[in-house]
């Protein structure tokens, strides 16, 4: 049987990494990519901007991997139409490959807000390793960086590049930094955190427009209060959409994203397979890396045939790739009606922790400062048992709640 | 420049002298005056540190330094300027006593006044307004000594001193802590054990005092069974022939009548009513009876009692049968409680005396008073004493009342009534040097008196001894001395009256004290051979009378005593038993007494965070059997409850206490220990539970007995919170703690730590008990005060289980401290947090650790436990540790503990609770 994959990410490599291990012999398998790169660590890409990591150490499956594994290869080729009927799959350059199983894993575009001058010269996204590339070119030979959005990838791109000798202003709408993932005090906490390493930041801060000099280069971004902010590099990170174009153009069922049932079968057509940040499951696209894990292995073992695998949803927590700052947030961490919380913190010592409980279980975390029980409330959050009884050491880790 | 004043100390009734240092109109240091003949230079641990409750910062804190006028009760008090304030309070009386006569007002005054004070103050009362309603703290202090004595010996005269402590080869204290309630005395007593090892020493006491360390004989006798105790010995004494017939014969009456009622107080009776063995009976009667000299020392034990005056009168029967009085080293010693008792009751400062121990009932005595002042008459109608007083406050009869120098919503027994008495009232003075006593709160108008350090005058201490007060420094703020104020007042009375205009011409304290001079011709506390310059150079004894160059040491040396036949007389009283006996409902025998390093209602000893190292918190002591069949556990919150009252307050199991008994310090008023009933009504603190039933003859109430009964609090949210502040701040932190958490069923709020010792800092404590968490803002609230809101504060907090914890932490280079802590919730932490704090262990290694809840403290942290030595901040577990690496004999393991750690060596309170602390340690093999 023939299985194509269409994207070389992490979601469609991963699924292929499970089924090899349950199914080595099962499928012939091609794969698109439309980066002119093997698979690598796009998550890591900000290490990498920091320069504390090369994209050589980021890669994940380098080339020899797929002709070791029997895999065919199609890197830099975007596939741009899909025939159901005939089940083949077709790349800008022609290339085609037939398919008894199609999955798909096309990721996320970059959301670019639609403002004025976002053409200009040096207007970049943050999502691959040419992005990467750019902002690191850009760091060398200009001065002034604005990152719009303050969020993860956002901070993530204003760290690497003052790292890199820029003065970084980030622009962000909302009242405090993250606030998908930390509540205000875990936020602030951050923002002043970012402040003494020399970034900058304008909190609800709208974006009216880029302005351009004269060679058609970014020179500040205008904010609609009138302010203008200096900006030889403006980095958009307000956010991903799911990179549903192809699914769309192949009459899939798509919402938010390609709709799929908990067997990661698309809910139009069940040979195709939809997997990480393009999928939607249960009303859910994720947009983290631990779900499209989660979603490859059931993928995988709906492919070999076992049937067994049913994906459930994820509880996401997060962590921001800035070293120095530790932060952990997870499940409905900002409480409200019916939750109670437990708060811990040191000011000073720049440690936060607020744990939601909702009846006697834990049902969120928001560290920031020290977040080595993360992987423990993750770990009571996903099990969803009963820490009544050890309520009152629950902040102080495992160890005080294990005697 | 530093000048040298040499006064006298403002706390108990030794009465001893003290030196002064200030600077710049500042008090800088005090020390004990080596000529003064009550101290010759020792100060005890109050008294050293006279000088640091009179520093700028606590008097900025606790003073009252203007008049204050309430427009309504429960107001905050606005200032006004001083003629103001005494024009309304001589319109308010004017019209009180025009309305509805002279009785409709009442004084009520204080031992702590000087005997110029007292002086105006009586002239006032019953010379210009005509009421005999003036009355003093001493009613609940002295008044049965007064009466025992005036019984048996005709006089109100201790007719002994401070040298019989030298002479004496048998010293009976009974109903009295002299180790800690006079504690300079009981130096001179461990002199005079040490001076003369035959010296044989009984106490009698239910509790087993720091006293009986010195004691070769304790009588645990049960509460108030006093008279039966010496009513038995005089039957023992008669029955093996120790009673001195020709000395009874000679120069007593009454014998016959006496030893007819002792006749069935049979040592198996008294072995029975008092709780003790018939050889200790025996034992302590052979003691007093046979020694070459018996002296007994008496204080409130025999006082405060619904049978003083028996108590009295029966143990003076026992030196007169067996004619141990009149000579060196022998004779019945009250010991007073307050500096100038002594003087109040010699200038007729109670509702039933006139000047210069004349008596109100004795119609020859109003008219020499009369005549004397220059008034047509003294009413003959009785005035009302202290409870009299209050209670006919609350019933509206006393409709304007002024308070001056003491504290009544804190001190008075029966505190429901006192307070019913000051809502009621329709003007209430009160005449204060401190802003923050309970009473206070009940104020129109608040006067601000001069204090220690800044009054001029004259006390009298326990041996009836005449010390010069002197100022060594000016008035802080705009106070005045208590005595111009009356005199002041007294003036704008008379114009509004009509009459007396001439009775108050007085300028200075001298010329006050020179009138009351007179009024003691030719009685027996004759002192018209004294003036103010002979006392500038000593202090001198009454009587002392023109023509003399002494005081008496001694009186009745002759066998002649004060009565109208010179014989002194045997008073026959039967036994009676306490007020109010415990029983099924109240099965506990309340007892409350004095700490070792804390006075009256502590608003001076309150200011020192020092003087709580001892005893830190309010607390209520139980015998620990007790406590385990109420399965009560050390710490835990229980209510005491009376027929009048309940309070609120943590139980500790106490060795020195019988069982059924119960002992609350005296000194846990509202101030310090507050609380909410159920029904929302404010627990008003140890008197909240004490009977105003008296002796009917002092009228004295039974402060040292109240059945209670003790009951589990279940209030399972409780708060610590304490912090480090700047000395200039820490005390009106703690006023406004204590006000903030005053709605709640329970809350203690108290300083520690040695003042001026560097740090500038004081500490305070607050602790706290509710049935479910307060309102967080509450919390937040007392967070601000402690200095727990800034970003060096680590917190937890789980609002629906009331958990919440602060922790402030400073950092000094590698190291960090404690300062703050709050501990809402769960506070078993405390142990090991508080630890932390208060003795400034490191505590950078913990880190979030300190909010944790655990009851265990982390390796390293070890509590110093309770100070013993406040002179030298020695802890009970310092003595211990090195108690263990002693040798030898107890005195020899004593010496090497004072050698190292020099505890018990300045002032020497604390050397009876070393003595038994090396007791109960085991000698280095």
């Amino acid at each position: 049987m023939k299985l194509v994959v269409v994207g070389n990410g992490m979601a469609g490599v991963r699924t292929l990494e499970e089924l090899l291990r349950i199914a080595p012999d099962l499928y012939e398998i091609t794969v698109f990519g439309a980066e002119p790169h093997p698979n690598y660590n796009r998550i890591m890409l900000s290490p990498v901007l920091a320069g504390e990591q090369t994209l050589e150490e980021i890669v994940l499956n380098p080339w020899e991997w797929y002709g070791a594994n029997g895999i065919t290869l199609h890197a830099g080729k975007k596939v741009v139409a899909v025939d159901r009927r005939r089940r083949t799959v077709r790349a800008e350059d022609g290339t085609e490959a037939a398919y008894d199983r199609l999955l798909l894993a096309t990721g996320s575009n970059p959301f670019m807000l639609p403002l004025p001058g976002k053409d200009l010269e040096g207007v970049i996204a943050y999502r691959d390793i040419a992005d990467t590339q750019a902002m690191i070119e850009a760091a060398r030979t200009h001065r002034h960086a604005v990152v719009i959005g303050g969020g993860l990838l956002g901070l993530e791109a204003a760290n690497g590049l003052a790292l890199r000798g820029m003065q970084v202003s980030v622009l962000h709408h909302g009242g405090w930094l993250m606030e998908r993932q930390l509540d205000r005090v875990a936020g602030e906490l951050l923002c002043s955190a970012l402040e003494q390493r020399g970034l900058q930041f304008l909190l609800h801060a709208h974006t009216a427009a880029l302005l351009g000099n004269e060679a058609g280069r970014v020179r500040a971004v205008r904010l609609q209060d009138g302010r203008e902010v200096p900006a030889d590099v403006v980095v958009m990170a307000v956010g991903i959409r799911p990179n549903i174009a192809l699914a769309q153009q192949m009459r899939l069922h798509c919402e938010r994203a390609i709709v799929v049932h908990d067997t990661m079968q698309t809910v139009t057509d069940a040979r195709i397979y939809a997997v990480g940040e393009c999928a939607q499951h249960r009303g859910i696209a994720y947009g983290l890396v631990a779900p499209l894990f989660e979603q490859g292995k059931v993928a995988a073992n709906h492919l070999a045939h076992h049937g067994i695998g049913r994906y459930q949803g994820s509880l996401t927590s997060t962590k921001l790739k800035v070293t120095g700052i530790d932060l952990f947030s997870a499940g409905s961490f900002q409480g409200g009606e019916g939750t109670e919380e437990i708060v811990l913190s040191d000011a000073l010592g720049g440690v936060y922790k607020k744990l939601v409980i909702q009846g006697d279980k834990l049902v969120g975390a928001c560290l920031y400062g020290d977040t080595v029980d993360g992987n423990w409330y993750m770990q009571l959050l996903r099990e969803g048992r009963s820490v009544q009884a050890i309520r009152d050491q629950l902040m102080f880790g495992e160890p005080a709640a294990t005697p | 420049m530093t000048t040298e004043t040499r006064s006298t100390c403002p706390y108990c009734g030794v009465g001893c002298g003290v030196v002064i240092a200030s600077r710049d109109g500042q008090i800088t240091g005090v020390r004990g005056d080596p000529e003064h003949p009550a101290n010759f230079g020792r100060l005890c641990t109050k008294g050293s540190t006279l000088h640091l409750t009179a520093t700028p910062e606590v008097t900025r804190q606790t003073r009252l330094l203007q008049p204050m006028q309430r427009a309504a009760r429960g107001a905050a008090p606005q200032p006004l300027g001083w003629d103001a304030a005494l024009d309304s309070a001589a319109a308010r009386f004017a019209s009180v006593i025009t309305a509805h006569g002279p009785d409709a007002v009442g004084f009520y005054l204080s031992g702590q006044l000087l005997t110029e004070d007292y002086y105006v103050f009586n002239k006032l009362a019953k010379g210009l307004i005509g009421t005999n309603n003036l009355d003093t703290n001493s009613r609940l202090c002295m008044s049965s000594a007064v009466a025992g004595y005036k019984q048996t010996l005709g006089a109100d005269a201790p007719p002994t001193c401070y040298d019989d402590l030298q002479h004496t080869e048998c010293l009976f204290i009974v109903g009295s802590n002299t180790a800690w309630a006079h504690p300079i005395l009981f130096r001179r007593i461990e002199d005079a054990k040490r001076a003369n090892p035959a010296l044989q020493i009984v106490v009698v006491d239910p509790r087993r005092t720091d006293t009986c360390e010195i004691a070769d004989l304790h009588l645990a006798l049960l509460p108030g069974t006093d008279v039966m105790l010496f009513h038995g010995m005089l039957h023992l004494m008669l029955r093996e022939g120790w009673t001195q017939p020709a000395y009874i014969a000679a120069h007593t009456s009454g014998f016959d009548a006496l030893a007819a009622l002792v006749r069935e107080c049979t040592p198996e009776r008294v072995a029975a009513v008092c709780g003790i063995a018939q050889d200790a009976l025996l034992q302590a009667t052979r003691l007093f009876a046979t020694s070459p000299a018996t002296l007994s020392l008496y204080c409130m034990g025999m006082n405060q009692s619904s049978s003083g005056t028996a108590k009295n009168a029966a143990l003076i029967n026992l030196h007169l049968a067996t004619a141990q009085i009149g000579r060196h080293g022998a004779g019945p010693f009250s010991l007073t409680g307050q500096p100038n008792a002594m003087g109040g009751r010699e200038v007729g400062g109670l509702s039933n005396l006139l000047p210069a121990h004349r008596d109100l009932a004795n119609a020859a005595h109003r008219a020499e008073v009369a005549a004397f002042w220059g008034v047509e008459q003294i009413p003959a109608q009785p005035g009302k004493s202290a409870i009299e007083m209050f209670e006919a406050a609350a019933d509206g009869e006393i409709r304007a009342l002024w308070i001056a120098c003491t504290n009544p919503a804190q001190s008075m027994p029966d505190q429901a009534t006192v307070r019913r008495a000051l809502q009621r009232a329709e003007f209430v003075v009160v005449q204060e040097a401190f802003a923050g006593t309970a009473t206070c709160a009940f104020a129109d108008l608040l006067l601000p008196a001069t204090t220690w350090g800044e009054k001029e005058g004259t006390v009298t201490n326990s041996e009836r001894r005449i010390s010069r007060v002197r100022a060594a420094v000016p008035p802080s703020g705009m106070a005045r001395h208590d005595w111009h104020i009356a005199a002041d007042f007294a003036c704008r009375l008379a114009e509004r009256l009509g009459r007396g205009a001439a009775l108050f011409p007085y300028t200075t304290p001298e010329s006050v004290w020179n009138e009351h001079r007179e009024t003691t011709r030719g009685r027996d506390l004759d002192i018209t051979g004294m003036d103010y310059a002979m006392l500038e150079a000593a202090p001198q004894q009454w009587p002392l009378p023109a023509g003399a160059t002494q005081g008496r040491p001694r009186l009745y040396e002759d066998g002649r005593f004060a009565t109208t036949d010179g014989r002194a007389r045997f008073v026959a009283a039967p036994y009676q038993a306490v007020a109010e006996p415990r029983d099924d409902h109240y099965p506990f025998s309340l007892n409350t007494g004095r700490l070792r390093d804390q006075w009256h209602g502590m608003s001076r000893t309150g200011t020192l965070g020092r003087l709580f190292g001892h005893v830190p918190e309010p607390v209520v002591q139980m015998h620990a059997q007790d406590m385990a069949r109420h399965r009560l556990a050390d710490g835990d919150l229980v209510h005491v409850s009376s027929r009048r009252g309940s309070i609120v307050v943590p139980v500790v199991a106490s060795a020195d206490l019988g069982a059924s008994q119960a002992f609350i310090a005296m000194h846990w008023g509202p101030e310090y220990l507050g609380g909410r009933s159920s029904t929302g009504m404010a627990l008003a603190g140890v008197n909240a539970l004490t009977t105003p039933q008296h002796c009917p003859v002092s009228k004295q109430p039974e402060l040292k007995h109240t059945a209670v009964k003790i009951l589990k609090a279940e209030l399972p949210w409780s708060l610590l919170a304490m912090a480090w502040l700047p000395d200039g701040e820490a005390l009106q932190a703690r006023a406004q703690l204590r006000a903030l958490a005053d709605a709640l069923p329970f809350v203690s709020c108290v300083p520690f730590g040695a003042t001026g010792n560097g740090t500038g800092h004081t500490g305070v404590l607050l602790r706290a008990a509710d049935r479910a968490a307060p309102d967080s803002a509450l919390l937040a609230q007392i967070e601000q005060v402690l200095g727990l809101s800034g970003l060096d504060t680590l917190r937890y907090a789980d609002p629906r289980r009331g958990q919440r914890r602060a922790v402030r932490l400073q950092r000094d280079g590698a190291t960090a401290h404690v300062v703050g802590v709050l501990l809402a919730g769960d506070t078993r932490a405390e142990a090991w947090l508080r630890a932390l704090l208060q003795d400034r262990l490191p505590a950078q290694d913990f880190g979030r650790q300190l909010l944790s809840f655990q009851a265990k403290a982390p390796a390293g942290v070890q509590s110093r436990g309770k100070i013993v030595c406040s002179c030298f901040g020695v802890s009970e577990s310092a003595i211990r540790d090195r108690l263990g690496q002693c040798s030898g004999s107890g005195a020899q393991r004593l010496a090497a503990l004072q050698g190292a750690l020099q505890c018990g060596t300045n002032c020497g309170s604390c050397v009876p609770e070393l003595k038994r602390m090396v007791r109960a340690t085991a000698a280095l093999a």
